[in-house]
């Protein structure tokens, strides 16, 4: 090159030259470290926005699974219903937020617009409901009730109906066989919350957007089995959605079923008997308030003595779980809520809590020997019962004179036990306690009082016991008001106030008394009195009691039993347990019960019963009664109600009659029986996996006005 | 050493073979780095094209490989093109220039008639008759710097002056601006931006007076903004600008190219998905991928190792044009080598720059790479002319 002569160049052309040079390679270099900067620096946010570009999710939601009984009788299942939804999102992009296409189709359904627009409105603190808590981003169902000729006018006229869709989805049903609806059991399900599928994202259970969640009762507790996982097939698709493959596909897995002990036959007999008892004692006059009986709410659990299985479980005042499908309505929902319909939506079986009254005198007998005293000892059983001139009256009997704890539970005689109780309390201590056994109040914690049974089914309440460290804790809590409010000479609720700021820290003698009598400040659920007189009938097992028996999967492949399980035994000796057993047989043949158990085949199936009639401050008493035979216990309670065997004997006594086939004159007819001992085996499952379902049977009906020959 | 040289050159029984590798034959002296790194960027592009266009059947019409055997094909004709154009050789060109200006400008001309075919709001092509089409405005970028050249050079390659004077100046620049009226016609603002580079680099490399550079620099600055202030632009080009200016602007609409096209390049990391394995390029994301846009698919599918090696190679053309621009013996060559590397160092920093979300979208093509039969030409015809100034001889031997 250097015979080249540099004759085409000036230095201003070579200095030009050099400037155009590092322009050019300053350009590159730009380009370069762009290219660095979105690769490798931002390269990950990149990627991840390329996949989720190319992805579109198909979502095939999963069925949920039914909920069975014991004999494989649907109690929740699915049915295919035409539901007409609304895109939020589609609506909120019209003029006039699309109140015309509301309006049409509200036409159309034959509702009225207020209801339809409040089915699209969102969910937040200040809107009640209806409204809508799930994704404002996925269709919202207004009715799935649709008729087809209202699906077929929507879509036949879709560029008036911009957003709706009318399409057969499987909703829920609650078929409630032979009339048992176990609502409260049951429970229901409602849209899922933002928080929710926020909160479970990474677990192996995700949330979809449309997926209905359980909100109470076994539709809760057995949620995740019930839902199956719903089939998300991500397929690969190209700039115009085109489908170019198959990125990913989980298949929708439907949900298990779930078999239940609940005999839909005798839970329907059970939610009769319960709502007719508590319409026959509105009928009743109540001489301490000079009304008829309120009757306001009451439960009856019927559980299986050797496994603490449920085998029906009803709670008033009830409701149509069914309300609860497609979006429950304002009315409905009020009506569910509200404190004039005394809230259905509580299952009083495991939520609501009473006094227990006299049916509490099992664990104070029990209390009363593992003290030291002899079950049969003799034991006086005056008229009433005087504690530093207090007087305690014997409520439910009369002088019996020195009789065994047995006999005292027969007659239900209180003041055995003022008297077993004021001495234990004086050997306390008294006043000025020092090193306290409290027997009687250990033992209640010993029978499982004051903590959940452990049901499977979601907010059971405690309860209490009312003990020497509730009592300090509530003196605490409450002290401040009732030195506010007492009075020395007031009127009864100063007065009371005036001597609980002063003394409310205190066991007081008359506390520990009343509580022998289990009234007070004592608290029960239905739930806990039936494991515990199950308990009594079993041996002193206490179970957790349960409803799921076992959970199978949608092909019947998979079959995962639900062992029961126990949370203690009892404290009592085998022979005190046989000589509690012997006194509550006593109760229904020559006791408190027996008026109740009149014509009972006592030989062939053993009854057992104790009565309770709780006195509650400023309302009408709770009628209370349990019983047991071999196999079962029953436990039944009454708000407001009157006394034990009068307000809910007839009832337990014609859920026995239906479940033994017990005729008016005490035969047995083992044909006409539903449950003469537990179903022990699950439903059987036929070849291709469906669980065959059991016949509903009716029960045997013993209705006193009818005659003997009616009975079918 | 001169005589043995001037045998050979005059030996009557030679052919051509021996011609070619004769120890004084031109092949000797052609710049052969320049050479491969210009054939391996026009056959990556080959792949690039290959892998953009194989699943798009409404462009393919089913044959996979319709674009990708047009690419090399176009290649082929394009290092025929430049071997002819070293045939000839720069300073026989030199003579016909006015010829072969005037021929461009008549192209340019027709593009405006019924004619002309618009692609994408531009009318800049030429049908042709076999279903072809030709983009006279590339060819435009070859005569200008041509044009521009023979004005500029005139008097100083004679020896007359040192510098071009005033005159020259406007005569060149009256050269320059006749097409550059006709393509903003059509209009082609992508290539008028190019020329308007050229234009500036060889008034640089000609050595005119610094009050002509500094004068056309802020002529073309306050034109843009006139441009801006008057609404000259088609509403698709402000559009274009718009996205530049927020990418994040309407990505399903005026940004949807910009952001398709980082998401590509973005996702790609260092290695790339692996040819035909990015997903941006097999579905179809990126509009306009095999020509405009083939620079997304490098670096999806190669990463930034293979978009990499692009601006690497396109780094070493313009290193060898620089050389050769620098090594000239005569000011037309200068000043021709110059307006090329203007071209291509500001067409390839367009192209890849827009891809890459730092420059606006205009119709550029990548030059070797994009997929494209007149600007495959065309850059083409510029190597073989920077090859022929390399090969050349001093006019005194």
């Amino acid at each position: 090159m250097s015979n080249i002569p540099e004759t085409g160049r000036t230095s201003r052309v070579t200095v030009r030259l050099v400037a155009i040079q590092i322009l050019v390679f300053s350009l590159l270099l730009t380009l370069g470290g762009r290219l660095w900067y979105l690769q490798i620096r931002n390269g990950d946010e990149y990627a991840a926005e390329a996949s989720g570009n190319h992805v579109q999710q198909v979502v095939d939601p999963a069925v949920r699974g039914s909920i069975l009984d014991a004999r494989g009788i649907p109690l929740a299942d699915n049915e295919t219903r035409l539901v007409v939804s609304a895109s939020r999102t589609a609506l909120m992009k019209m003029d006039d937020e699309g109140k015309a296409v509301l309006t049409r189709l509200a036409h159309v359904l034959g509702m009225s617009y207020t209801d339809v627009k409040n089915k699209v409105r969102l969910c937040d603190a200040k809107t009640p409901q209806p409204c809508w808590n799930g994704s404002p981003f996925q269709p919202i169902p207004i009715t799935d009730e649709a008729t087809t000729q209202q699906a077929l006018k929507i879509r036949e006229s879709s560029e008036d109906f911009p957003g709706i869709s009318a399409e057969p989805t499987a909703v829920r049903r609650y078929p409630a066989p032979a009339k048992g609806q176990t609502s409260q059991v049951l429970g229901y399900l409602s849209p899922v919350t933002d928080e929710e599928i926020k909160k479970a994202e990474h677990t192996n259970s995700p949330f979809l957007r449309s997926d209905m969640v359980g909100r109470s009762g076994l539709e809760r507790t057995y949620d995740s089995a019930l839902r199956g996982k719903a089939g998300v097939t991500r397929y690969q698709v190209d700039n115009l959605g085109r489908v170019m493959g198959k990125a990913k596909s989980d298949p929708a897995r439907p949900g298990d079923n779930v078999v239940t002990s609940i005999d839909a036959r005798v839970q329907a007999v059970a939610e009769k008997e319960l709502h007719a008892a508590m319409v026959e004692a509105r009928k009743q006059h109540d001489r301490n308030t000079g009304t008829n009986y309120k009757a306001d709410a009451g439960a009856v659990v019927v559980m299986e003595n050797k496994t603490g299985r449920v085998v029906s479980m009803a709670s008033q005042p009830d409701y149509d779980p069914n309300a609860w499908v497609g979006g429950i309505s304002a009315k409905d929902y009020a009506k569910l809520t509200g404190k004039k319909s005394n809230y259905p939506l509580l299952n009083r079986a495991i939520q609501g809590q009473a006094a227990p009254g006299s049916i509490f005198k099992v664990i104070s007998s029990s209390a009363a020997v593992n003290a030291g005293y002899d079950f049969n000892g003799r034991y006086n059983c005056s008229s009433s019962y005087n504690v530093g001139g207090q007087v305690f009256k014997n409520f439910e009997s009369e002088n019996y004179g020195p009789i065994s704890l047995g006999r005292a539970l027969e007659v239900s005689c209180d003041t055995v036990f003022y008297d077993l109780a004021y001495k234990q309390w004086v050997k306390d201590g008294g006043n000025k306690p020092k090193d306290p056994k409290d027997w009687f109040y250990k033992t209640a914690h010993q029978f499982g009082l004051g903590k959940e049974t452990g049901i499977d089914l979601p907010n059971e309440v405690k309860g209490r016991v009312p003990d020497r460290e509730w009592k300090k804790d509530f003196w605490k809590a409450n002290k401040d008001s009732w030195c506010k409010t007492g009075k020395k000479g007031g009127s009864y609720v100063e007065r009371l106030a005036y001597e609980s700021c002063l003394e409310g820290m205190k066991m007081r003698a008359g506390d520990s008394v009343n509580y022998s009598i289990g009234q007070g400040d004592t608290l029960v659920t239905p739930i806990q009195m039936a494991t515990i007189y199950s308990a009594i009938a079993n041996g002193g097992t206490l179970h957790d009691p349960t409803i799921g028996k076992a959970i199978i999967s949608a092909d019947g492949k998979k079959v995962r039993e639900i062992a029961p399980k126990s949370h203690g035994k009892l404290p009592d000796t085998p022979k005190t347990l046989q000589q509690i057993d012997k006194a509550l047989a006593g109760v229904a043949t020559r006791g408190t019960a027996a008026w109740r158990f009149q014509n009972w085949p006592q030989k062939q199936i053993p009854m057992h019963a104790k009565t309770g009639t709780a006195e509650v401050y400023g309302k009408q008493t709770t009628s209370w009664f349990a019983t047991y035979t071999k196999d079962f216990t029953i436990v039944m309670t009454i708000s407001q109600g009157g006394t034990g065997s009068g307000a809910s004997g007839p009832a337990v006594r014609k859920i026995y009659d239906a479940l033994y086939g017990v005729d008016a004159k005490g035969k047995i007819h083992k044909d006409k029986a539903l449950l003469s001992k537990p179903q022990a085996n699950l439903p059987k499952i036929d070849r291709d996996g469906n669980i065959e379902s059991g016949k509903l049977t009716k029960p045997i009906v013993n209705d006193e006005k009818k005659p003997e020959g009616a009975v079918q | 050493m001169t005589s043995s040289y001037a045998i050979r050159r005059y030996a009557p029984d030679r052919g051509v073979w021996s011609k070619l590798t004769a120890r004084d034959s031109v092949v000797w002296r052609l710049d052969w780095i320049l050479l491969f790194a210009c054939l391996a960027l026009s056959l990556i592009g080959a792949v690039l094209v290959f892998s953009a266009t194989r699943n798009r059947i409404e462009l393919n019409h089913g044959d996979q490989y319709s674009y990708v055997l047009k690419h090399l094909l176009n290649t082929g004709i394009g290092v025929a093109l430049a071997a002819g154009t070293v045939w000839l050789g720069h300073r026989t060109l030199r003579g016909a220039v006015p010829i072969l200006y005037g021929l461009s400008l008549v192209l340019s001309v027709l593009v405006l008639t019924p004619l002309g075919a618009t692609i994408n709001g531009s009318r800049s092509w030429l049908a042709i008759p076999g279903g072809l089409s030709l983009q006279p405005a590339e060819f435009a970028k070859i005569t200008i710097t041509l044009g521009m050249a023979m004005v500029l050079a005139a008097r100083v390659d004679a020896g007359d002056r040192e510098h071009p004077g005033h005159r020259a100046v406007m005569q060149a620049l009256g050269i320059a601006l006749v097409p550059i009226a006709v393509i903003m016609l059509m209009p082609d603002l992508g290539s008028v931006m190019v020329l308007g580079t050229i234009v500036l680099a060889v008034l640089l490399a000609s050595g005119s007076s610094n009050r002509w550079v500094i004068g056309l620099l802020t002529l073309g600055v306050v034109g843009c903004l006139a441009v801006w202030q008057l609404h000259l632009l088609d509403d698709y080009q402000i559009a274009r600008f718009a996205a530049f200016a927020n990418p994040s602007l309407d990505p399903a609409g005026v940004g949807y190219n910009t952001n398709q096209a980082r998401i590509a390049i973005g996702s790609g990391g260092l290695f790339g998905a692996g040819l035909f394995q990015g997903s941006q390029t097999t579905g179809q994301f990126v509009p306009e991928q095999q020509t405009d846009f083939i620079f997304t698919v490098a670096g999806e599918e190669l990463g930034f190792l293979g978009a990499g090696l692009i601006i690497f190679l396109l780094g070493v053309v313009l290193w060898r044009a620089c050389r050769i621009a620098r090594e000239s013996s005569e000011l037309y060559s200068t000043i021709v080598a110059a307006g090329i590397i203007a071209w291509f160092a500001f067409q390839a920093f367009e192209n890849i720059g827009m891809t890459l979300g730092i420059m606006p979208v205009t119709g550029l093509p990548l030059p070797f790479v994009s997929y494209g039969g007149t600007s495959m030409f065309a850059v083409w015809i510029a190597i073989g002319l920077l090859q022929s100034i390399k090969a050349q001889r001093p006019v005194s031997a």
